[in-house]
């Protein structure tokens, strides 16, 4: 299957490691992945902040780039989650309504699409607290939000237990919000980082050595906020462990 | 509906605390109730947002303040996390849960879009019961309304329990001016009262509080000793001081959480039992009810009921849920059935739902922006979640900040028992708000440069080029200052050697 690479602006720009193991890990699969070069970002700054009009260009060079793909393939939940559920801002011509329904988040595109079993060249041997994004969590439905009574599920967690040497601690609050919430993190940066503070003192007192994510929006918040007040966490994005990753 | 007294939080209370609180045999599990102060001089209350006619609330700013009194923000946010735990006990006892809210949510739905006729209903059912009905367009006819019926009555003062209805009329500011006493009869809206200061909270008014800050409220107020801040000793001094006003109240005052149409009744549920007294004291009873807390029939009672205090402070149920149906015996029964931008708000397609709200804030108590940030901080009658999608509907311009005061991360929507896409709400808020020209030009400016940029692939790679050159040269001061609002409390991100854009051209430049 022709599967396009979408890489967020921020991971293109801070973490180029977790597209690169984005891209390896779906080659691993044998599938011929492209990234499309005049790709920059969804629309998603400007939409989360009500500008929707002023996402219109960017919605449809989105498009324009990721038309035509089996499927588009996202290490990050919450552009996905603008694809899928608010990239209004350009006219819904169906190949905008295909675009926006072929593009998966790299999780449920493993878990539901590629139904994968097994990743035999990773090894992860170490104590970590996933932190499900709220995007992923209760928009995405990667995992069974803590506030719903429906039978237990986690995606994620399916497919990092099928690392070998994994370990895994939980925190007193695990979905509980990090604050990083896209412009929320400026707009409102004293509760943004209060809230980044809580997190990841919660991870580190549950005994976590790392957080892995499905967004490394939510981990480069909590990695600044980590910094800051002096807990020693360090983070890796999912696609890296799943790539194999030897920390 | 209130719980002043319990749901205090666990790291308060000291290891073998000898002082604690025994009843029944059983120690007290409220931690408040049994720690020592932390210091001699307590935390002083930090204060809600300014308010300045319709000028934004700069929410960020208040809530700023309140991260800034590290024992208030502790206590209020493992205060109200014990209550959402303990919601989260109770919904995993009840198997049919989320039938329920869909239920619910379905009733009030279907209700809502029936509203017209279901008021008459009640309005004649009530009527036939001996009840005055009134109906009042705004908050000014409201308090116009109540004010003739107590001078009908020579009425000088008023008890009452609580209501939001009557903090959104500005009723006790209101009564001040015509010259009647309103005394408050819930104890966490007494404090409130005492302090001149809004209710934070839906349900519990005065969580905010520590109990250092209602110890120095009572005794600047009703003369209790400033160095005891025991709270058996508060709660017995307020109702010692508070109980021969209710005795010689001419008048009594209460909300409604529910009517019903098929039966001309209304229910009102608290822990306290103060809306008993307030509705049972004196023989005037008035009641206010916001228009859309009607529901058809009674057995439809049965499923908020079983929601309501489960989801608002994790209890089976409010210690008392009483029926209003007629006047008793030689007394007389008004019910004001209020619009105050209901009607209005019924007719916006994207925010009617909001009028399904049964106020059981469920959704302040899971919201990590409010439990950190305080209900005062959203200067507004309603706050948290609930308050961003209906503030606006009040006043643009005022709260237009509101819906950004939100990470959007969806646990309102979750938790809500009558399950308003609360979060969905207040992101086409933003829209809106956009759309009503209602936000800044600087944030319109930037968004439109943003926009610019990232729709002009060329223009945005010499962008990341120059940015990427440039930051690990910066040198400190200059990425950490008080315009970069990232740096003033996180660390920024290191830029790696190479964007990915630049390794795939030199890894697979091959390919197309």
């Amino acid at each position: 299957m022709r599967i396009g690479l979408f890489v967020p602006c921020f991971i293109d720009a801070f973490f180029p490691e977790v597209a690169i193991a984005t891209l390896e890990l779906l080659e691993r699969f044998g599938h011929d992945v492209t990234y499309p070069r005049d790709q920059t970002c969804c629309g998603q700054p400007m939409a989360n902040s009500g500008f929707n009009a002023d996402c219109a260009a960017t919605e449809a060079l989105f498009v324009r780039n990721f038309a035509g793909f089996d499927y588009v393939v996202a290490p990050s939940g919450s552009c996905v989650e603008h694809v899928r559920d608010h990239l209004d801002a350009v006219e819904q011509t169906p190949e905008v309504q295909e675009a926006r329904a072929r593009t998966y988040e790299l999780v449920e595109f493993l878990h539901d699409i590629l139904l994968v079993e097994e990743f035999p060249w990773a090894r992860f041997p170490h104590r970590v607290g996933l932190h499900n994004s709220c995007g992923t969590l209760r928009r995405l439905k990667h995992a069974t939000p803590s506030e719903l009574h429906q039978p237990f599920f986690s995606k994620p967690l399916s497919l990092l237990t099928k690392v070998d040497g994994i370990e895994f601690v939980t925190p007193q609050r695990p979905d509980e919000c990090c604050g990083f919430g896209g412009t929320f993190s400026v707009v409102e940066e004293v509760v943004s980082s209060k809230m980044g503070y809580d997190k990841v003192s919660d991870h580190a007192r549950a005994g976590a050595e790392y957080i892995v994510s499905a967004d490394s929006s939510c981990m480069m918040h909590q990695k600044g906020c980590a910094e800051r007040i002096g807990v020693a966490l360090k983070f890796i994005h999912i696609a890296q462990i799943l790539n194999g990753a030897m920390a | 509906m209130s719980d002043a007294t319990g749901m205090l939080h666990p790291e308060l209370l000291a290891q073998g605390d000898a002082g604690g609180i025994v009843r029944a045999g059983r120690r007290l599990d409220h931690a408040e109730g049994t720690s020592k102060p932390l210091r001699s001089h307590p935390e002083p209350q930090p204060r809600g947002a300014r308010v300045c006619g319709s000028r934004p609330i700069d929410h960020e700013e208040a809530a700023a303040r309140f991260i800034a009194a590290p024992e208030h923000e502790k206590m209020h946010d493992e205060r109200l996390w014990d209550l959402r735990q303990k919601r989260d006990r109770e919904m995993h006892s009840i198997p049919e849960w989320e039938e329920l809210r869909s239920l619910a949510a379905a009733i009030k739905e279907h209700t809502l879009t029936h509203l017209d006729e279901y008021l008459d209903q009640f309005e004649s059912n009530a009527r036939s019961n001996s009840t005055h009905v009134h109906w009042a367009r705004d908050a000014a006819e409201h308090n116009r309304i109540v004010h003739g019926i107590l001078r009908d009555h020579g009425a000088r003062s008023l008890i009452k329990s609580k209501s939001m209805l009557t903090e959104e009329c500005g009723f006790r500011p209101y009564m001040a001016s015509v010259g009647i006493e309103v005394i408050e009869t819930d104890l966490g809206e007494r404090i409130q009262q005492l302090d001149s200061e809004d209710p934070s909270h839906i349900v519990v008014p005065a969580v905010h509080k520590l109990r250092s800050d209602v110890a120095e409220v009572f005794a600047r107020t009703i003369g209790t000793d400033p160095n005891n801040s025991d709270v058996h000793y508060l709660a017995e001094a307020q109702r010692e001081s508070n109980r021969p006003l209710i005795l010689a109240a001419d008048a009594g005052m209460t909300g409604g959480n529910f009517m019903v149409a098929e039966t001309g009744s209304f229910v009102v549920c608290t822990n306290e039992g103060n809306a008993d007294l307030s509705a049972n004291v004196p023989k005037l009873h008035i009641a206010s009810i916001g228009i859309e807390k009607i529901i058809p029939k009674l057995e439809h009672l049965a499923v908020f009921i079983r929601l309501l205090s489960r989801s608002a402070l994790g209890s089976p149920m409010t210690q008392y849920t009483s029926h209003f149906r007629a006047p008793r015996q030689g007394g007389e029964m008004h019910v004001v059935l209020v619009d105050n931008g209901r009607s209005e708000r019924l007719g916006m397609a994207e925010f009617w739902t909001s009028l399904k709200c049964i106020r059981c804030g469920a959704c302040m108590n899971t919201c990590p922006v409010y439990r950190r940030s305080g209900g005062l901080s959203y200067g507004a009658t309603y706050s948290g979640p609930i308050g961003l999608i209906i503030d606006p509907t009040f006043n643009a311009r005022k709260y237009s900040n509101l819906p950004y005061a939100s990470s959007l991360n969806g646990s309102c929507s979750n938790v809500c028992p009558v399950k308003i896409n609360i979060h969905e709400q207040i992101y086409a808020w933003r829209r809106e708000l956009v759309k009503r020209h209602e936000v800044p030009f600087v944030k319109s400016a930037a968004m439109k440069a943003a926009g610019e940029l990232l729709s002009h692939p060329a223009a945005y790679r010499a962008a990341i080029a120059a940015t990427d050159a440039a930051l690990p040269h910066l040198p400190r001061f200059v990425v950490y200052n008080g315009l970069n609002a990232w740096g003033k409390h996180r660390e920024v991100p290191h830029a790696p050697a190479q964007t990915f854009h630049s390794w795939y051209l030199e890894n697979r430049g091959d390919r197309t």
